[in-house]
């Protein structure tokens, strides 16, 4: 071993092909095992939808011969389509179909009558045309003979084709298409809106010596908690038929925009405020004294220094507010009255009309502003670093009386706007009747006499947000280790870490339904998932995926670079060095995003919508059929079950966080 | 070859046991990627690594024979001092008290004896240092492998523990390879010194060697100062600079040949002008400038016969107090011919 001596020697020497360490060896295996989970639960379910929505079903009538025996014995061999020549009975359009198509060919005889003595001999022309007697699928090339009793029964199944019909029918069906005008009405009012209070919130926080800035703080995140479909139902309370303050309205009906907007910027509030209070926090006071020492008037110091400095984060806020709003699906359900919207849409597609086609149709439709909409997020953000990592002076506020009493006057209203809302719910939830009798009582917790599985939901929430936040917190870190961490392999890598972005771009409805379409299928292997609590987790894992890798990755590129090579020329293997050191020292941002996932788990609607069986109802779920059901104020009082116990978790995760850094505090301190 | 970049060319370079080799560079030499080849962190295209006999071309680091110790020191933050330097003895299948007692015996080689149950954030850099050091050491690894180890660390630090490294390889006689770009680190650490610019070797030699005979024009300008004088071979062993013929060992370079002579600032013999004999490689200059330098003064020197040629000379404060040397006066200066090297002028 001491007996070193060391050459290196080049020449025409053959390329050197490294060989594979076992460390090498356990990461591919990991990456690959991460890649599999990632293809089956986004790659391949995306593909499935898209092509579903390509799929169009049409029934052919040339494909069925036919013998008619009247009495006198079997007529010629003809074919339903040479009838349909005849008669004109169906249109195209008639033929036209969706996958659940059953046609029945009696329209065909126009003086058929069941108690003919007419016999009929009906046969499958060509492999992939398909008849129904009763149930019963004859899908073979015989003849089979029926009487007139018996051909009531049949009907004819739809052959499948490939082509852009659906687009070209939802294009040319204005209900349908009108919904992308109001889609992005909504998206586009909401976010100016958001963008504009939530600036103002962050710029009287980070520029005034206001105080209680932490409850403000506090109260601006609470909107997390709770599932987007809350402030619709408090709105209904404060604004509906019934509702306290409908006069304010003046008449104006608060089912349909009004509702949307108002609750939309309830919800995309927090998103807004954290990212534009980051882009604030790193001005450079350099600036403002450069501005005073120049005489500038304050306005003008703001729309020439302020917000140049915080555009990118205005902009980036803009769009992440803007995709939350078009691809939310709970609250103008709750809302919208007839106010329709994409996301809304998808959902009568496929629970309202069964039409699973034209379901991915509106899916791919809505695809298109929200992958739009994070593809520009991304540019800007990737801007936003770069101003970061040229650090400055940072800004220190000096108190005003009068800009400081302003600020406190209108946090306190933005404040009375998030508790008023989540204040009313809770009100209503006690309430035994409303508005006839305001007694208080607790009848409408009582979850086991409604809709929408009872107090069991509440139970599978929990069970759901566990799991998930356990199993996604390991999933999720151990990809990033891999992406950030893994020798060469480069190409590998950078398809792992496009597709662990794209959950952020995908609608959670666009991936219930693209789950629908992959998992309910009965020849995929993982078709025993479906109607399970596991095909709940997975795909809430993959929905909240990319936030957690992007949390991990931070906190990954933090550590030395050199640990793995330390640690491997130390002769340890690569899994000793994770859960020793990787794991131990990245544990509060493992913390972040089980907590986010565990919150968002609890409170998402939108994926798990299509997913869920009689099984596995979720409270967040509950809530939307509750209110469908009428049983508002159960609604209201299972939402704020839900937001009770992700405030409880909060604050465990606080605790937790609080006692590691306690804890390790030797040697965190640097 | 890394991407499409080249880093490293044509590198042969033999390392003796129990050597202490320094490669010396400019950032961007390749030095730290020799070094990563050397340590299979990133692996060469074509060429081959023996070490102790074995080809180790295509091996993984956890496969090689190997202390590294890196400029961040990369110290796991959450292990203390102790365990760290347990880190790699951990799976050797030692009993506990075998590793305590070989985890104590480090520590107090590199001079932290009491240091073991506190963690890396709580101790100063040059500390980490040591403890990184008793890290890679604990393996008893055949090489030790060094990458700008002391370049994070405070002037008088730097300069302590480079004697304290030194002292110690040379206890152990580990074969080490340190990375530098310092070249008083090279110089005062290195047995040998390998000497790179752009993906090559210029020089291989001890640092004496290296300073004062150094092989090309970039290890010449790299290490120390050096005056520059361009100018032309008359003949074999005869440069003329300007009007000034200098006798020296011109190498094999042609008559004619436009070449840079050499010389140290320190090599120059300054004397007075008065009384001095006409002797060879010597010049009568004028003194432009003055500069105070602590143990000695610095001196620019010029003279027609020297062209467009100035000089940098060193004269000790004795010496200059003789001359009594203030801007104009003339001195004469000699040029001794070994101490003159001669490049081919480039471009």
């Amino acid at each position: 071993m001491s007996d070193a001596a060391q050459a290196l020697k080049a020449g025409p020497a053959p390329t050197v092909k490294p060989k594979i360490s076992r460390d090498d060896w356990t990461m591919r295996l990991f990456m690959g095992i991460i890649a599999i989970y990632l293809a089956v639960t986004l790659v391949m379910p995306l593909y499935a939808m898209l092509s579903k929505s390509f799929s169009t079903y049409k029934v052919d009538l040339s494909g069925y011969g036919l013998q008619v025996d009247t009495g006198s014995g079997w007529g010629d061999e003809t074919t339903l389509d040479a009838i349909n020549a005849k008669h004109g009975a169906f249109k195209a359009s008639d033929l036209a179909g969706s996958s659940d198509t059953r046609l029945s060919p009696l329209a065909l005889f126009p003086d058929f009558s069941f108690r003919s003595p007419t016999k009929y001999r009906l046969k499958n022309l060509r492999p992939d045309v398909v008849f129904l007697f009763g149930s019963e699928r004859v899908a073979d090339a015989e003849w089979h003979e029926y009487t007139s009793n018996d051909f009531r029964r049949i009907s004819l199944r739809p052959v499948k084709d490939i082509g852009a019909s659906n687009y070209l029918r939802y294009f040319s069906t204005p209900s349908l298409f009108y919904s992308i005008y109001n889609s992005l009405f909504i998206a586009a009012i909401s976010t100016l809106i958001t963008v504009t209070i939530a600036f103002g919130f962050a710029y009287a926080l980070s520029r005034s010596c206001m105080r209680f800035k932490g409850f403000f703080r506090l109260v601006a995140m609470v909107p997390i908690l709770v599932p987007s479909l809350l402030p619709g139902i408090a709105l209904v309370y404060l604004f509906g038929n019934q509702g306290v303050l409908k006069d304010l309205l003046f008449g104006h009906s608060i089912y349909g925009p009004i509702g949307i907007v108002i609750g939309s910027v309830f919800f995309t509030l927090p998103h807004a405020f954290i990212i534009i209070q980051t882009a604030l926090s790193i001005s450079d006071a350099r600036l403002y004294e450069a501005a005073v020492s120049l005489r500038a008037s304050k306005w003008k110091t703001f729309w020439t220094v302020t917000i140049p400095g915080a555009r990118y984060g205005l902009i980036s806020a803009a769009f992440v507010v803007f995709n939350l709003v078009i691809t939310d699906f709970g609250l103008p359900k709750v809302i919208g009255g007839q106010f329709n919207v994409l996301a809304v849409d998808i959902y009568k597609q496929v629970i309202g009309q069964q039409n699973f086609e034209m379901g991915a149709v509106v899916s791919v439709v809505l695809l298109v502003p929200a992958l739009l909409a994070f593809a520009i997020d991304r540019i800007v953000q990737r801007r936003q670093v770069a101003l970061l990592t040229a650090r400055s002076v940072a800004y220190e506020p000096t108190p005003s009386t009068r800009f400081d009493r302003l600020c406190l006057l209108y946090c306190a209203f933005v404040a009375v706007f998030i508790l008023g809302l989540l204040g009313m719910c809770q009100y209503a939830a006690l309430i035994k009747f409303w508005p006839y009798d305001l007694s208080f009582s607790l009848t409408n917790y009582n979850f086991d006499v409604m809709d929408g599985g009872g107090w069991a939901s509440y139970g599978n929430s929990i069970k759901l947000a566990l799991w998930t936040a356990g199993i996604g917190t390991c999933i999720i870190f151990s990809g990033a280790y891999i992406v950030e961490k893994m020798n060469g392999f480069t190409w590998g890598r950078g398809i792992f870490q496009l597709v662990a972005m794209m959950p952020m771009a995908i609608p959670g409805m666009v991936l219930g339904l693209a789950y629908i379409f992959f998992f309910n299928e009965p020849s995929n292997p993982f078709n025993f998932i479906y109607g399970t609590l596991g095909i709940l987790v997975v795909c809430t894992v993959t929905h909240f995926y990319t936030v957690g890798h992007l949390t991990a990755l931070t906190a990954l590129k933090q550590m030395d670079p050199e640990f793995e090579a330390v640690s491997s020329s130390l002769k340890q293997p690569v899994w000793r060095l994770f859960s020793r050191i990787t794991v131990p020292v990245c544990l509060p941002a493992i913390l972040n995003i089980s907590i986010y996932i565990f919150v968002n788990a609890m409170t998402t609607v939108s994926a798990v919508v299509f997913l869920y069986s009689p099984d596995t109802t979720l409270a967040s779920v509950a809530v939307l059929n509750m209110d469908d059901a009428g049983d508002i104020a159960p609604a209201a009082a299972m939402g704020m079950m839900i937001f009770y116990t992700n405030a409880l978790a909060r604050i465990v995760h606080l605790l937790l966080s609080r006692g590691i850094v306690t804890r390790t505090q030797a040697w965190r301190a640097r | 070859m890394f991407g499409t970049f080249t880093a490293l060319q044509d590198i042969a370079l033999d390392i003796n046991e129990g050597e202490f080799v320094c490669f010396l560079g400019p950032s961007g030499c390749g030095k730290t990627t020799l070094l990563r080849a050397i340590a299979g962190l990133d692996i060469q295209t074509t060429g081959t690594v023996i070490q102790a006999g074995q080809d180790i071309s295509a091996l993984p680091p956890s496969e090689r024979d190997f202390g590294i110790v890196f400029q961040s020191y990369a110290l796991f933050p959450n292990l203390t001092v102790n365990r760290n330097v347990a880190y790699g003895l951990e799976n050797a299948r030692l009993a506990k008290n075998k590793i305590t007692s070989r985890v104590t015996e480090l520590l107090s080689l590199v001079g932290l004896p009491d240091q073991g149950p506190k963690y890396p954030a709580q101790l100063s850099g040059g500390q980490q240092q040591r403890v990184a050091l008793a890290r890679a050491l604990a393996t008893s690894p055949g090489l030790l492998l060094l990458d700008e180890p002391l370049s994070a660390l405070d002037a008088q630090v730097r300069v302590h523990l480079r004697h304290e490294i030194k002292l110690l390889q040379d206890r152990l006689g580990v074969t080490t390879v340190m990375v530098t770009h310092d070249q008083e680190e090279a110089l005062s650490m290195a047995d040998r010194i390998v000497v790179m610019n752009h993906g090559v070797i210029e020089q291989v030699g001890t640092p004496t060697e290296i300073y004062t005979e150094p092989a090309t024009l970039f290890v010449a300008d790299f290490i120390g100062e050096m005056n520059h004088l361009s100018g032309d071979v008359t003949a074999a062993g005869k440069v003329k600079v300007g009007t000034l013929p200098l006798t020296c060992a011109t190498a094999d370079l042609a008559k004619g040949q436009a070449v840079i002579a050499t010389i140290r600032p320190e090599d120059i013999v300054v004397k007075p002008s008065k009384g001095a004999k006409k002797a060879a490689n010597t010049a009568v200059l004028t003194v432009e400038e003055l500069e105070f330098l602590g143990s000695f003064w610095r001196v620019e020197l010029s003279a027609p016969s020297l062209g467009d040629n100035s000089l940098s000379a060193n004269i000790s404060i004795n010496n200059a107090r003789s001359l009594a040397l203030e801007p104009g006066s003339k001195v004469s200066a000699e040029f001794p011919a070994e101490r003159i090297r001669v490049f081919p002028a480039v471009g």
